[in-house]
């Protein structure tokens, strides 16, 4: 009796199941489309929106810029350059100072940070001095390098590498205080010495805040590169942007714009790449594991 | 002792030395400054000696200090009086030849299980192909072959205590310290891993400190069971298990007739206590 009514329902069950799945497909195919048809719904709205009101004279072009002009200047610059080089040689200038800027804040802070978490001392010693330097506008420490290393690169650099400093080093801090005491005590256990612990626990286990930190790190090393470029600058993106300012110029604002936030984009993925490669031991976050972005 | 070395694996057991691997607490006494800034006792005058190769448990309520004992045992931290001796010397410092299990986890979440029980070989710096060697075996040992390169989320929960116990096991310790280390995990997979240490231990045979809250289990697995007071901690009485060895399944012991008439003995001191412990706790939140 009850092996015949198995084998007479199994079948039946995997129709239902595969079914069951295609539909589940469809399903998930049909969101993703809504997903893309609302994003580009979005852009088209916004975009054309500011097309149309310049267009009809409601928004005055010349104070807001247009984005059909923007699109015709962003050619103009890729083709012709600027008064000051190519437009590439601008750009490269900018990513330079940004990168380096942010690999030099980025390790200081982390070293700094790796230092105060070990050590109850010196972070009792230096935590107030640190506090107070945060809370300076660090964006004027720019009008002060300017003054001290001229209108070159290092200025950009530096302003760079402090706002990137913070960011890092605070989560650096944080990450190695929130170090599992009883990893370390079994670390210490086995034998390991001041240095293997924090190469084996310490630096792997800040290493989530610290990635985590830098997503929002390469943004500020952008903004100090480019601030610095403002404030004084032979080539850059930030001239460009200035230059544009002085020339009653929107499209040209928006443009530059629109490239740096290509870069930063850029970036971000890559750091995206670099998280996933350097942290590719942790376990799936339910919210990434469902989520369609 | 000498049935018992019989028992075990001779040669091995002979190459450890076997008086380093003695445990001899005395007199020792812990106090901790509260956040509030009274003095708390958390041990009062605690001695007690595991042989070496021994298998000592230790039992007692909640909050006895028994947890504080084994960090002074294995130098995290330091006695307010008395002394920790390892094979006649004091305890001063991280002491060589001891491992630590855990409650909680203590793997590296971003190393893999064969990095994991690579640790302590990498920290006492053995050549890179032996350390190897030597980690697979001790995973095969446990019984973990085909899972060098997962990562401890990617397990269960009895398997990470196996990796735990073959990272633990791997520096051939002459003493091993182990905090509730099956607390965690349920009942059956608890037996199963208590068999299984059984049989480990009884293959390089270190002296064991073993901290628990189960007395099934402390009597099952033990040659000695050491029952403390609460706050402040200290020995109340020490019972030798006189059951034979090996002793194979853990959970077949247990209906052994004189498992019963042992466990009975040492559950009427351990009850007292208890009892105090938590008519204390109970009295702090009424």
């Amino acid at each position: 009796m009850s092996t015949t009514s198995t084998v007479s329902t199994a079948p039946v069950k995997d129709g239902a199941q595969l079914s069951a799945t295609a539909a589940a497909k469809s399903a998930v195919r049909r969101r993703t489309a809504l997903v893309w048809a609302g994003r580009i719904g979005l852009a088209v709205f916004v975009i054309g929106g500011w097309q149309a009101f310049t267009t009809w004279g409601i928004v005055d072009k010349f104070f807001f810029g247009q984005p059909s002009g923007i699109a015709q200047r962003l050619v103009d610059l890729f083709r012709h350059g600027t008064e000051f080089g190519s437009f590439y040689s601008n750009i490269w200038t900018t990513i330079q100072e940004a990168l380096v800027g942010f690999a030099l804040g980025a390790v200081t802070g982390v070293i700094f940070g790796v230092a105060l978490g070990r050590s109850r001392f010196l972070a009792d010693v230096l935590g107030p001095y640190i506090k107070m330097v945060n809370a300076i506008p660090r964006i004027v420490l720019g009008s002060i390098f300017i003054v001290a290393f001229g209108i070159g690169v290092l200025p950009k650099i530096l302003l760079a590498a402090v706002l990137v400093f913070f960011i890092v080093f605070f989560n650096a801090f944080q990450g190695v205080r929130e170090v599992d005491r009883n990893i370390l005590a079994n670390t210490k256990v086995l034998g390991a010495s001041q240095m293997q612990i924090i190469r084996h626990v310490t630096v792997p286990s800040a290493l989530t805040w610290i990635i985590a930190s830098l997503h929002s790190a390469f943004g500020f090393a952008i903004v100090g590169a480019l601030v610095g470029e403002v404030l004084g600058a032979q080539s850059g993106l930030g001239l460009v942007i200035k230059t544009a300012q002085n020339n009653f110029d929107p499209n040209g604002v928006f443009a530059t714009m629109l490239v740096i936030s290509v870069i930063v984009l850029g970036a971000e993925w890559l750091i995206g790449k670099l998280e996933h490669r350097l942290l590719s031991w942790r376990p799936p976050a339910p919210s990434e594991a469902s989520s369609t972005i | 002792m000498a049935s018992r070395n019989d028992v075990a694996a001779g040669p091995l057991a002979e190459k450890i030395g076997r008086d380093s691997a003695r445990v001899e607490i005395s007199g020792l006494t812990k106090r901790f400054l509260t956040p509030a800034g009274e003095v708390f006792t958390a041990l009062q005058d605690v001695s007690f000696t595991v042989e070496p190769g021994q298998f000592c448990a230790v039992v007692g309520p909640t909050g006895c200090g028994k947890s504080t004992t084994l960090s002074l045992v294995s130098g995290l931290d330091r006695p307010s009086e008395g002394s920790v001796k390892v094979g006649g010397r004091e305890v001063n410092g991280v002491t060589d030849g001891v491992s630590f299990m855990f409650q909680s986890d203590a793997l590296l979440p971003w190393k893999t299980v064969l990095g994991n029980v690579l640790m302590g070989p990498v920290f006492r710096q053995v050549p890179k192909q032996q350390a190897q060697t030597a980690a697979r075996d001790w995973l095969r040992r446990v019984g973990l072959t085909g899972f060098e390169d997962r990562y401890p989320h990617q397990l269960s929960g009895g398997m990470r205590k196996r990796v735990a116990m073959a990272a633990a096991l791997i520096n051939e310790p002459k003493i091993l310290i182990m905090d509730e280390p099956f607390g965690a995990l349920d009942v059956q997979t608890k037996a199963i891993m208590s068999t299984e240490l059984l049989g480990l231990w009884e293959q390089i045979r270190p002296s064991v400190i073993f901290i628990t809250h189960d007395l099934d289990e402390a009597v099952a697995l033990a040659d000695r069971v050491v029952v403390m007071t609460s706050s402040p901690g200290s020995v109340k009485a020490v019972f030798d298990i006189d059951l034979p060895r090996p002793r194979g399944s853990v959970q077949e012991i247990r209906f052994q007739p004189r498992f019963i008439e042992l466990q009975h003995q040492i559950w009427d001191s351990l009850r007292e206590e208890v009892e105090r412990a938590y008519a204390r706790t109970a009295g702090g939140t009424a």
